[in-house]
């Protein structure tokens, strides 16, 4: 994993990839509905034990990927494998394995979240009938929810459904989860649980593949992102990577910005500029914490330093050259 | 999210899991909880609660309304009559007045809801992705279905028995050749003619899931199960499309009657039960063949 990951599988067949350690990889995944392509040719790999941000707006294609993934949706043409195992061929085999949460929390209403937990589980012929009572307290409270274990789902609130949601893809022990928009209709809070969650759940080994339209929630918890635009897959990889794309940059605050900016040139940082109070370049290769020293050594006062790397959202509209808005 | 978890459940968890992860342990091959899932899903719902006290209020209206009246010999079905000989007829005249459109309206409930209610909420998605195969969905979806449309019948059939043999009270039956039965042999009768009726409604049901699949509203699915039912009522009444008669849907209802002949006949019946096993295969195929590619959007 890694330069190829990140440019896509290019002529990889999916055999060779499937080789690899993948929870999922895609071949030219194409969704078209009637009038329009959905998803384009997605080539994405998710390694094994990686926290996957799939990241796009709204109506980029994020959720009819993950419906073709599980198997909801038919691929117009592509392929795919989860778990290494060629889906929706072996889907018996692979989604017991896998919990999903897909577009949204959606339940029985006049049923209690209790009761609903168990009619999933009592449908599943892989799980046990004799822990299902443990395994549905286990998952309520894992997401906080025990102590309305017993209320009914209409009386539930957004948050509330979420978090029901996600409890239901803790039912059975899994190896990956696929999270579409897990923090929608949370609260700031609810949104650092359910971040915190996928941390622990990617501690315990999961593979975890979570979609946003929100970059600034998924960034923290994520070890690769994927970004989608379009119904296409712009770009994949270890955050790091991806993010390598643009670079760092040191902004110095001084009342002697010239200077500032002279002696940030000298280092051989690029792209500086100076303005008034403050003065900034592209970092490159020279370390941050040489520039302070540097221009201490040179007798430029310095108020304030910061070393900025690009947003998520600042690398998403270098990607695309638009801001991250709903397609079309 | 859990105090558990803070205090360090997680890693003992993931020691305990992580050795048994799901895809490896082999699934039962055979297991009722689905089915079973499914009966507590339509018999502890309210509304269906609400629509089986409606089909019990119907025999119950008709035992005292007998009652209460002075017997008009030659007006109604020919059940009415019999009702102050044997209470059991209770049961047939209900069936037979529930028969147009209060039995097929709740089959056709359950079945209009099967697909698309689940569709309409969402939970089909997540019933897919557990996995369940689709297949195997149509399948315990029609079985509780069939469960339901059985219970449904005997209901009615058990609350007209019971009001009839209350108010009228039981004995010999007057079978319609004249000869009479004992009333273990008249209970036997009335259970059969029961069961047959509740499997005509089935394969109605049938025609339900098909369309249930076709639609993400389950009352669209419902009212077209309804005007189906109507619809071949009405095509049975008129004589110029005699042709088409025998191969509509509810044609050999009312063939049920033919149990309280001596010895009972069976021809009708047959024809209609291997009628309404016509429609429910032909109608779960359809909907297997619908279904079995459908790409799941709700």
């Amino acid at each position: 994993m890694s330069r190829e990951a990140s440019h896509g599988v290019g002529n990889l067949a999916l055999e060779d990839v499937a080789g690899g350690d993948f929870a999922v990889a895609t071949q030219g995944l194409t969704k078209r509905f009637s009038r329009q392509v959905a998803v384009d040719g997605v080539d994405m790999l998710v390694p094994r034990g990686a926290v996957y941000g799939f990241l796009g707006p709204n109506g980029s294609g994020k959720t009819t990927t993950i419906r073709m993934l599980l198997g909801l949706i038919r691929p117009t043409s592509g392929r795919h494998r989860l778990l290494g195992k060629a889906m929706p061929d072996h889907f018996g085999d692979v989604l017991p394995s896998v919990g999903s949460l897909v577009e949204g929390p959606a339940f029985h209403p006049y049923l209690s979240a209790r009761a609903n937990l168990s009619r999933l589980d009592s449908v599943d012929r892989h799980a046990d009938p004799r822990t299902t009572k443990v395994r549905v307290d286990r998952a309520l409270d894992r997401v906080g929810l025990l102590a309305a274990a017993d209320k009914r789902y209409r009386a539930y609130s957004l948050g509330m459904r979420q978090r029901l949601a996600i409890a239901g893809t803790l039912l059975a022990p899994r190896e990956l989860l696929v999270l579409d928009e897990p923090t929608n209709g949370l609260d700031p809070q609810g949104t650092r649980e359910v971040r915190h969650l996928i941390g622990s759940l990617a501690d315990d080994g999961a593979t975890v593949l979570v979609s946003s339209h929100l970059l600034s929630e998924v960034e923290q918890v994520c070890t690769h992102i994927g970004v989608m635009h379009v119904g296409v897959l712009l770009t994949q990889g270890p955050i790091a990577e991806v993010r390598a794309v643009s670079e760092a940059r040191a902004r110095v605050q001084t009342d002697r910005p010239e200077d500032a900016a002279r002696v940030l040139r000298a280092l051989g940082m690029t792209e500086v500029v100076a303005e008034s109070g403050w003065a900034a370049g592209a970092l490159g290769d020279v370390a941050a914490e040489k520039v302070v020293a540097a221009l201490v050594h040179d007798g430029v006062p310095v108020t304030g330093f910061a070393v900025e790397r690009p947003s998520l959202e600042d690398l998403f509209v270098s990607l695309t050259g638009e801001g991250f808005n709903v397609s079309g | 999210m859990s105090a558990a978890e803070v205090t360090g459940e997680r890693t003992r968890r993931s020691g305990e899991e992580a050795t048994r992860a799901p895809g490896d342990r082999a699934p039962r091959r055979i297991s009722t909880r689905f089915l079973r899932s499914e009966l507590g899903l339509i018999f502890g719902r309210r509304r269906n609660q609400a629509g089986m006290g409606i089909l019990a209020a119907v025999p119950v209206i008709i035992a005292i309304a007998v009652k209460v009246s002075t017997p008009r010999p030659g007006r109604g079905p020919d059940f009415f009559a019999s009702i102050t000989s044997n209470g059991l007829f209770v049961s047939l005249a209900a069936l037979t007045l529930e028969m147009a459109l209060f039995l097929p309206l709740a089959v056709g409930t359950i079945a209009g809801d099967s697909v698309a209610g689940e569709a309409n909420i969402g939970t089909l998605r997540y019933l897919l992705t557990v996995p369940v195969h689709r297949t195997r969905l149509l399948a315990v979806k029609f079985a509780a279905i069939v469960i339901f449309s059985i219970v449904a019948t005997l209901w009615v059939s058990l609350v007209g028995a019971a009001a009839g043999l209350a108010l009228f009270g039981g004995g010999e039956m007057t079978l319609l050749s004249g000869s009479q039965i004992g009333m273990g042999q008249a209970t036997l009768r009335v259970l059969m003619a029961t069961l047959y009726l509740a499997l005509c409604f089935a394969s109605l049901g049938a025609i339900g899931l098909f369309i249930s699949t076709l639609t993400e509203q389950p009352i669209g699915a419902t009212i077209s199960v309804v005007i189906l039912n109507v619809m071949s009522f009405i095509l049975d009444s008129i004589p110029q499309l005699s042709w088409l008669h025998e191969w509509l849907p509810t044609h050999w209802w009312m063939s049920f009657g033919d149990v309280l002949r001596d010895p009972i006949a069976w021809g009708d019946m047959t024809r209609g039960l291997l009628t309404a096993a016509g429609y429910a295969l032909v109608f779960w195929l359809a909907a297997w063949a619908r279904f079995s590619t459908k790409d799941v959007t709700s």
